[in-house]
């Protein structure tokens, strides 16, 4: 007979300190666990720590750095947190980002003599349609055929990223650049300004949180969209009209996707390439979870995965430790908070030992 | 007629990581569990047979340790969300950044640098005899590498283990209803552990192909979306490994069209045509969601936890 | 009973879920070749003590005897290694597969099937008399050879104890008296059979003795012939207490609903409802019985709007429903609850809190994008004060950490709270203990006397018979017949829900 000396059972509800707790050890836990890694490489951990928080922290400039790279996550996050919410598994915001970027770039390459507060609306826009539609086709076949969007998704990530690669070695391809295979630079009137030495992404960040969190909370879509993603029966049996919502709510998703696309390619690369998203868009799938779906809890956990990602890519020219050590740390932190959320709902008692005795 | 054969001896060739990875898929979500970590672990896989071949030049030892660091990477899933009962999508792409991460990290000193000439040699292509000289049939299937022998050798027995063996039977009935399995006697921990572990390896073989035969050579982020399409296959394999064969060296045959139509002198836009995998990937999965015959639909428990105590 | 050991024998046994003590300090001794009764109500602890004879749970504290060894329990393979096999109220079979297939799950060997196999298989199920087809998928089984089937599995396993939960719960009458055939054989093999019921009859009619269970605890164990279902009920309830049901006798109203030529066909192709045709008038309540799966929830979906029509109407006040939007039949003041097996699965968000549930069916009639939550949350005041609905708080309390009762309280509660014309409701009681099964049968009754068209789908017989003005019988998706509830027995019943039409009844009602 086997003998478990361990069982699991249900606990009842814990409150929010205690799980804040949790998180907090599972986040400490990580980092121990990818210190002990490092160290059996070789290198000093707790310089490689220190090292990061320099990079992030260390001047004003990199200050300035780490809320660039937390821009593009909280809106791509933000986006995800809708389809979400409504259990529609969007693994497709690298795409959605791509063709964003696309959809805005086509204005920006074209239409440059434009006025610039026009074109970059424009812009932001083209960005944030397109990538609405881009998600919508999935959610349409989804709403249609029943077709996973977990798989649908993922390859229309790559169909994007294969247009884009066609587009910077074919047509888009620019002439000046002696053959090499890149697009030509944004205008200057395409770019978007600065504010307080940070594009203006972050005043949209800051204003989509706000909004998304209303959304989400307040409106009767929101309201709409939650009930879907506990149960669809429930939804229709309600009468909320489930395809219509659904359609809305992939399209937003993929937008606010679109949106941070855009802005990436404009106000921080100045250019649209195959590498504009750039795993952004798993990233962010991980920090909306992190966040509990939860519009301004993103921001914060955004805002600590852009440590960690300017971190990674200073150790890497300070130490020469290649930078996917922060990507190793992000997934690792992940690991032990999703670990750590069985503690909310289930605990792990010490078996009364006279039961274990077989006479 | 040399140019199909050619076509399609490199189809089986680029279909083979996706056969592993596939066959690896299969075994985790026939006991329910969806593992988005194929892409990760098959990096992982990827990574660490090359590291192996490089310092010791020994084909088998680079084949285990790939099988291992599969292996390894599926055990992190399993214990979320098999004993933690985390969220099966959440995990699964967790692994795959984590894969990533840890590859790019592991692989930074070997980036460019060729697999040893012992490796190389060891699966160079060797004709089976008699089966080698079947007029086209043959150069397509029995003039390959060991490797892909294996492969064929794998799918027999892993569909005789599923379709026709008691432990077979116990495996799908965890993956259809884990609480029938478990009231029947089977111990569905255990099931789920040992499957989605030996899928892991066979992922981590898959991209130990990648670097150690097909490349081959070091390259970051080698397997390039490959691990994306094996989740997909699994479903166009409708968890049948027999069907997960063709799946796969139909979806490797579509990776290289675009190259291949180049080299022909057919001139279609390389990039456009790199699209069509994932188009008929998208359409495949379109076709297979309007079946509802009972025998094609996913394991039913897919993507679920199970607590015995659930109430 | 000092030197003589018990066949199974429970000692002490306490189990809690989170706050729920489901089981406190509960006593069972159990003999060879006996049929012993576990009676008590929904929620007093019968499934929670069974499962942990078959190693479903692990007890907190106590012990299990087995001809006076002391056994401890860790998984099903131990209890069934033990001689143990239980029959759940919710088969435990897998639906893919052939009752073949699901009779070998997790016996050693290893090649799949060999010839002797399935002649034993056949042997036994010959002895027992149990219908079971073994290259049938269980997918295309009906409920009773889906019950012989687990049957079936636990004696070719060879144990010599079975525990049958709620067994008859989902069968006719007629298929009912076939279980106690195979009850009574496998007794006479030597066998002991646990019967969990709470229906008093059977009961009476086929154990030896029988133990109540009274809010997670022991009450008595007593001889069968030694008591009546008085003292059962007394026992059970833990207070004298009425079981007969009131029906509210007035006359009927209009025309409600008028049904003609429904058909619903399933996605995969079956025919769920084959030119079902009826009439609903207001003021009286109409039953509705049938075996599970004959068409009960393709029915309610359809007059709720949520499921797709092939053909007929259903009209409503001139108004055709089954070309209407779910939305627009909730306005039309037809709103239907269903409880389906899991409670939470339709009607109600598991998730969310009582308030947010309550806006469910409320924020459409909003004007405006936002939200306005101060009616629902009075409404979920004064329903938890109207039902006795007890929670922790109505909001930032999921409902569905709420017990059984009170989740269904909440769905019926808000249904009836928005004055419907229509009410469709399906097992409204199903797993509620009798005070709150009756307060329920009372609601039905003011919503009858309000002159509410009420359709009343239920598995107990007994109920539809006490409660209803006439009963619709479902079989397999056609109406076999809607008879006068006032003459005509349970066992008519039975054999119209197997689709035997019974001559010189009541038909003629139906016309009218």
């Amino acid at each position: 007979m086997v003998i478990r000396l361990f069982q699991i059972i249900k606990r009842s509800e814990i409150t929010t300190l205690k799980k804040t707790i949790n998180m907090l050890i599972a986040i400490f836990l990580a980092l121990v666990t990818v210190a002990i890694f490092l160290a059996i490489l070789g290198y000093n951990p707790l310089s490689v720590y220190a090292s990061m928080l320099d990079g992030a922290f260390g001047s004003n400039y990199r200050i300035k750095q780490t809320i660039v790279n937390t821009i593009p996550l909280v809106i791509t996050s933000l986006g995800i947190l809708i389809a979400f919410k409504m259990k529609f598994w969007n693994i497709g915001a690298e795409g959605q980002i791509l063709i964003g970027g696309f959809c805005g770039g086509y204005f920006a390459y074209n239409f440059a003599y434009w006025p610039k507060p026009i074109l970059l609306l424009v812009m932001l826009i083209a960005g944030f349609i397109g990538g609405g539609l881009w998600g919508l086709l999935a959610g349409y076949l989804k709403t249609r055929w029943h077709a996973s969007e977990a798989i649908t998704t993922l390859m229309m990530n790559y169909i994007a990223l294969k247009w884009i690669v066609y587009l910077q070695f074919g047509p888009w391809k620019d002439p000046n650049a002696f053959g090499y295979p890149t697009m030509s630079r944004f205008a200057e009137n395409a770019i978007f300004p600065k504010l307080f030495g940070v594009h203006i992404g972050w005043i949209i960040a800051l204003v989509l949180v706000v909004a998304v969190h209303i959304f989400m909370t307040r409106t009767k879509k929101g309201f709409e969209i939650a009930v879907i993603g506990e149960s669809e029966n429930t939804g229709r049996y309600a009468g909320i009209n489930i395809k219509r919502t659904m359609l809305l709510a992939i399209f937003l998703s993929g937008a606010l996707c679109g949106l941070s696309g855009i802005i990436q390619a404009s106000a921080v690369n100045n250019i649209l390439s195959s590498t504009l998203a750039n795993g952004l868009g798993y990233t962010a799938i991980i920090t909306t979870w992190l966040a509990h779906l939860n519009a301004p809890l993103t921001l914060v956990v955004c805002f600590l995965f852009a440590v960690l990602t300017q971190g990674g890519s200073f150790i890497q020219t300070a130490m020469g430790i290649p930078s996917s050590v922060a990507t190793v740390l992000q997934a690792m932190i992940l690991f032990f908070v999703l670990g750590s959320e069985l503690f909310n709902n289930y605990k792990i008692v010490r078996k009364n030992k006279q039961q274990k005795e077989v006479k | 007629m040399d140019w199909w054969i050619g076509f399609l001896s490199a189809a089986v060739v680029a279909g083979t990581p996706l056969l592993f990875a596939s066959l690896g898929g299969i075994l985790s979500e026939r006991v329910g569990n969806q593992n988005l970590g194929i892409e990760g672990m098959m990096l992982m896989g990827a990574v660490s047979g090359f590291i192996v071949a490089v310092k010791t030049s020994s084909p088998i030892l680079a084949m285990l340790a790939a099988a291992l660091a599969g292996l390894a990477g599926a055990f992190i899933y399993g214990v979320l969300a098999i004993t933690f009962r985390t969220n099966q999508v959440v995990s699964g792409l967790t692994l795959t950044m984590f894969g990533t991460g840890l590859a790019s990290f592991l692989g930074k000193p070997y980036v460019s640098m060729m697999t040893p000439q012992a490796i190389k040699s060891f699966f160079a292509s060797r004709p089976i005899p008699i089966l080698g000289d079947i007029p086209f049939i043959g150069p397509i299937f029995f003039k390959q590498d060991i490797f892909i022998y294996f492969g064929y050798a794998l799918v027999i027995v892993l569909g005789f283990y599923i379709y026709k063996t008691r432990q077979g039977l116990n495996m799908r009935a965890v993956g259809q209803n884990p609480a029938a399995a478990d009231a029947a006697s089977i111990n569905v921990t255990l099931y789920k552990y040992v499957h989605v572990l030996l899928g892991g390896a066979l992922c981590g073989l898959g991209g130990a192909y990648l670097s150690l035969v097909y490349v081959p050579s070091w390259q970051e982020n080698i397997t390039a979306g490959l691990g994306w399409i094996a989740v997909a296959l699994i479903i166009f394999a409708t968890w049948n490994p027999y069907k997960a064969v063709f799946g796969s060296y139909l979806f490797g045959g579509l990776t290289i069209l675009g190259f291949r139509l180049q080299g022909a002198g057919i001139h279609i836009n390389q990039y456009l045509v790199d699209m069509t995998p994932y188009v008929v990937t998208i359409l495949v999965l379109i076709l297979v969601s309007q079946g509802h015959s009972v025998k094609n639909a996913p394991p039913k428990s897919l993507g679920l936890p199970y607590f015995r105590e659930e109430r | 009973m000092d030197n003589h050991t018990a066949y199974i024998e429970m000692v002490g046994i306490t189990k809690t879920f989170g706050k729920v003590i489901a089981n406190h300090d509960i006593n069972l001794q159990v003999e060879k070749g006996e049929i012993h009764a576990l009676l008590g109500e929904n929620g007093a602890g019968k499934s929670t003590l069974m499962n942990m004879l078959s190693g479903i749970y692990t007890p907190d504290s106590g012990e299990i005897y087995l001809e006076g060894k002391k056994v401890s329990f860790n998984s099903p393979k131990d209890s069934i290694d033990a001689g143990i096999g239980m029959v759940h109220q919710h088969f435990k079979v897998i639906e893919v597969m052939t009752a073949a297939e699901n009779v070998l799950l997790g016996q050693k060997g290893g090649i799949l099937f060999k010839k002797e196999e399935k002649k034993k298989i056949a042997e036994i199920s010959e002895r027992y008399h149990l219908q079971v087809e073994l290259d049938k998928v269980v997918n295309d089984m009906s409920v009773g050879e889906k019950q012989n089937l687990e049957i079936l599995k636990v004696l070719y396993r060879g144990e010599k104890i079975l525990i049958l939960d709620e067994p008859t719960a989902v069968l006719t009458p007629q298929e009912t008296e076939k279980l106690f055939q195979i009850m009574r054989r496998m007794k006479e093999n030597g066998c002991a059979v646990l019967f969990i019921s709470h229906k008093m009859n059977e009961v009476m009619e086929i154990t030896d003795r029988v133990t109540v269970l009274r809010k997670g605890t022991t009450i008595k164990t007593l001889n069968t012939k030694e008591t009546n279902p008085q003292e059962l009920t007394e026992l059970m309830v833990g207070h004298k207490m009425d079981l007969s049901i009131e029906r509210v006798e007035q006359e009927r109203g209009d025309l409600a609903l008028k049904v003609s030529d429904l058909t619903v066909v399933a996605n995969d192709g079956h025919q769920k409802l084959k030119n079902v045709a009826f009439e609903l008038y207001f003021g009286e309540i109409l039953g509705v019985a049938g075996i599970a799966g004959s068409g009960q929830k393709e029915l309610c979906e359809a007059i709720a709007g949520l499921q797709e029509v092939k053909s007929g109407e259903i009209m409503f006040k001139g108004e055709n429903l089954a070309k209407l939007t779910p939305r627009k039949i909730i306005e039309l003041g037809i709103h239907m609850s269903f409880v389906p097996e899991d409670r939470l699965g339709m009607g109600l968000v598991a998730g969310m809190d009582m308030v947010d549930n309550l806006l469910l069916k409320k924020y459409q009639k909003q004007k405006g994008l936002f939200l306005d939550k101060k009616p629902a949350i009075e409404q979920a005041q004064k329903i938890t004060d109207e039902l006795e609905i007890v929670t922790p708080g109505i909001s930032n309390y999921p409902v569905k950490n709420l017990s059984g009762g009170n989740i269904q309280k909440v769905l019926l509660g808000r249904e009836l709270d928005l004055s419907p014309e229509v009410l469709v409701t399906a097992y409204p009681v199903r797993g509620l203990d009798i005070n709150t099964c009756h307060k329920i049968y009372d609601l039905l009754n003011e919503s009858k006397k309000d002159m509410v068209a009420v359709l009343f789908i239920n598995e107990d017989l007994d109920v539809l018979i006490d409660l209803c003005d006439r009963i619709m019988v479902l079989s397999n998706g056609e109406v076999i017949d809607v008879v006068d509830a006032h003459n005509i027995t349970k066992e008519e019943i039975g054999l119209m829900m197997l689709g035997k039409r019974v001559k010189g009844g009541d038909s003629v009602v139906s016309n009218n």
